[in-house]
């Protein structure tokens, strides 16, 4: 068995290698193929007018413009590998370093509601899962089907409007607060910011996990094993506590980890809504600014960030599925 | 007004149903609601200490009786009839306490235990306590299973390790009614008679024992009475020796089956069982019976026929007609 999991990830990581080796392909073939300018992005429109041809050429030279793409791409993935992820044209920074500073406000974000839909997703897919057709059921389903038909940005519109707005007890955008030195910035200002976009995503994320949990739930209880269950005498608590929540981990699994992609989706749409300086809107602002660099590093990491989601839970089905994990026993 | 007999039965059996009715609510086209009647008239006694067999075949609905008894029919299934339990009406209330303890259902195969629960906990129900794993222990060692198999998962189970596991969760209780639903699939019938061994046990101890079964070798073999069910009634109640030859069956599908059976022909009879929808008036059976009658349109009722009991409008006057068919199909055979 313990062999059996260092092979299981080794395969894996093959895997992701070629994954991103793809992923960095089309993203760059795409940057290459849009009307792109780095110059014009590097040094802005009205610079880049009053600059000589003598000048424009020794930019293009130095950026490399007028190499072949399999080229430029073969030095950047070269850089790339060791390390060096570029200079991002729009933030006049190392990737490396904007990424960084993004990536630790969004996680932030992207980790409260990931567990808070996770958690409540579960809960609420459960109940609805056990009082089929009562009022609970009604209840969840209907406040769950409304959410998902609801877009992100609206909804965090609305909430903006209710809390920022009209109530004034939160903030309407940005991470900090405006007019602050960074060292003036205390750990509560950071968290009163984040608390609409990420109650923002956790809504958003809840309605899709309860609605397949509860689908998931009503399959095991409709199962021949709750059905013996039952006629052994067990009581419908009982069933739920004892296979219910034994038999739904599974899939619960899968979806949770499964949900990390669409909480990075998510974040995107909200995070622009709130002006909340995270990955997201990191991401809308290298591509609107072609910041080729910085494009590229936020592509790989998210399509890292899904899958190792994907990973994880493939790594935690063989953990705790006895049938997988105990698969080489069976004679 | 109920005869001496029926009377009696009633005071002596551990289960007795009448007239049980199951229906499904089920939609066509969308919004009109239709009942479809899964089974519509069946009849049957269990007394202590025997193996009763219903035989009928596949989609007939007989494992809907035992979910009945039970109280778990799926929710969108109504009920009607009378099912009695040493001679008073089963109540959800009754059953709360009963499901397990005494009435106990012994399924078919793997698809009945949770895939994600060790065997050992689950025949346990999760009880951890000494007394239920020493009761436990005491089972596995009775059934000749090793008792590390307790901290064996469904899938690591062998067919006859299933299958012995299955009889040994009735047993965790203090059945008084064992319902065992197709508890042989696939078994070779020697094997089948070995499995069924565990229910003659369960019936010596003064247990009653409802065999669900479209084998009906394997009923005649092991069970001590027989209830022929067709199209959710049934329609011949007759000990399991009468199925010896085909002149002590009193009805005309009872002879049907035996007739089809390896060793006394193979012979089919044409048609087939009627869809739940499309029931003929009267006697199920009636289309598809050589000596139908004008009568059969009518519902028949049920007639006392030798040791046994047979809903068709002929019975009494059959061993004449019918009988005669049956020797010919023996004469035939000797040959």
């Amino acid at each position: 068995m313990g062999k059996n999991i260092f092979i299981f990830t080794g395969k894996n990581l093959v895997r992701m290698v070629l994954l991103v080796i793809a992923v960095s392909i089309a993203a760059f073939a795409l940057m290459t193929a849009s009307p792109v300018d780095p110059l014009q992005a590097n040094v802005g429109q009205a610079a880049l007018g009053s600059m000589s041809a003598e000048q424009k050429a020794k930019l293009e030279a130095y950026w490399g413009v007028n190499d072949p793409p399999v080229q430029r791409y073969l030095t950047w993935a070269k850089d790339f590998i060791r390390g060096d992820f570029g200079v991002s044209l729009q933030y006049r920074q190392p990737v490396a370093d904007v990424i960084a500073v993004k990536l630790k406000n969004s996680l932030f974000l992207m980790v409260t509601a990931w567990i808070l839909s996770g958690v409540i997703g579960f809960v609420l897919g459960i109940t609805a899962g056990v009082f089929r057709g009562r009022w609970q059921d009604r209840l969840i389903k209907g406040y769950s089907v409304l959410i998902s038909s609801t877009p992100a940005f609206w909804l965090a519109l609305l909430l903006l409007m209710i809390f920022g707005v009209w109530m004034k007890v939160l903030p309407i955008g940005l991470s900090v607060p405006i007019g602050l030195e960074s060292e003036g910035v205390t750990l509560l200002d950071r968290l009163r910011h984040a608390i609409l976009p990420a109650v923002t995503l956790s809504i958003t994320g809840v309605s899709n996990i309860a609605l397949h949990t509860r689908e998931k739930m009503i399959d095991i209880l409709e199962s021949d094993y709750v059905l013996f269950a039952r006629a052994r005498g067990e009581s419908t608590w009982e069933i739920v506590r004892r296979h219910g929540l034994r038999n739904v981990l599974l899939p619960a699994i899968t979806l949770q980890f499964a949900s990390i992609s669409e909480i990075f989706g998510g974040s995107v749409l909200v995070e622009q809504v709130f002006s909340y300086a995270g990955m997201g809107q990191a991401a809308v602002t290298a591509g609107l600014n072609s910041d080729m660099p910085l494009l590229m590093a936020i592509t790989i990491v998210s399509a890292l960030f899904v899958f190792g989601g994907n990973l994880i839970a493939n790594i935690l089905y063989g953990i705790v599925d006895p049938r997988i994990r105990r698969g080489g026993a069976v004679q | 007004m109920r005869s001496e007999r029926e009377k009696e039965i009633t005071e002596r059996a551990v289960l007795e149903i009448r007239g049980l009715q199951i229906s499904f609510k089920q939609y066509e086209k969308g919004f009109r609601q239709t009942n479809l009647d899964v089974i519509r008239d069946l009849d049957v006694t269990v007394r202590p200490g025997e193996i009763v067999a219903i035989v009928g075949s596949s989609g007939s609905g007989k494992s809907l009786l035992a979910h009945a008894v039970l109280g778990i029919l799926p929710y969108n299934a109504s009920l009607g009839g009378e099912i009695l339990y040493n001679g008073v009406v089963l109540t959800e209330k009754m059953l709360k306490k009963l499901r397990g303890e005494e009435i106990v259902l012994v399924p078919q195969s793997t698809a009945y235990l949770d895939p994600l629960m060790k065997t050992g906990p689950q025949i346990r129900k999760g009880k951890n306590d000494r007394k239920s794993r020493e009761k436990l222990d005491r089972i596995f060692t009775e059934y000749e299973l090793d008792l590390k198999v307790q901290e064996l998962y469904p899938f690591e189970l062998s067919g006859g390790m299933t299958r012995r596991i299955m009889n040994s969760t009735a047993l965790m209780g203090n059945p008084k009614l064992v319902i065992a639903d197709e508890p042989t699939p696939g078994l070779h019938i020697s094997a089948a008679k070995r499995a069924m061994g565990h229910f003659r046990e369960l019936a010596d101890l003064g247990a009653g024992v409802l065999l669900i079964t479209h084998d009906l070798e394997l009923a005649i073999e092991t069970a001590d009475r027989i209830a022929v069910f067709y199209a959710g009634t049934t329609v011949e109640e007759t000990d399991a020796k009468n199925f010896r030859s085909c002149e002590t069956l009193g009805h005309p599908y009872s002879r049907a089956l035996w007739r089809a059976m390896p060793q006394h022909g193979f012979e089919p009879i044409p048609g087939t069982q009627p869809y739940v929808k499309s029931m003929p008036k009267g006697c199920p059976f009636g289309p598809r019976c050589p000596y139908f009658t004008e009568k059969c349109t009518e519902k028949p009722e049920w007639k006392t026929s030798g040791t046994g009991r047979v809903r068709c409008v002929l019975s009494g006057r059959t061993g004449a007609e019918t009988g005669s068919r049956c020797e010919i199909e023996w004469q035939q055979k000797e040959r």
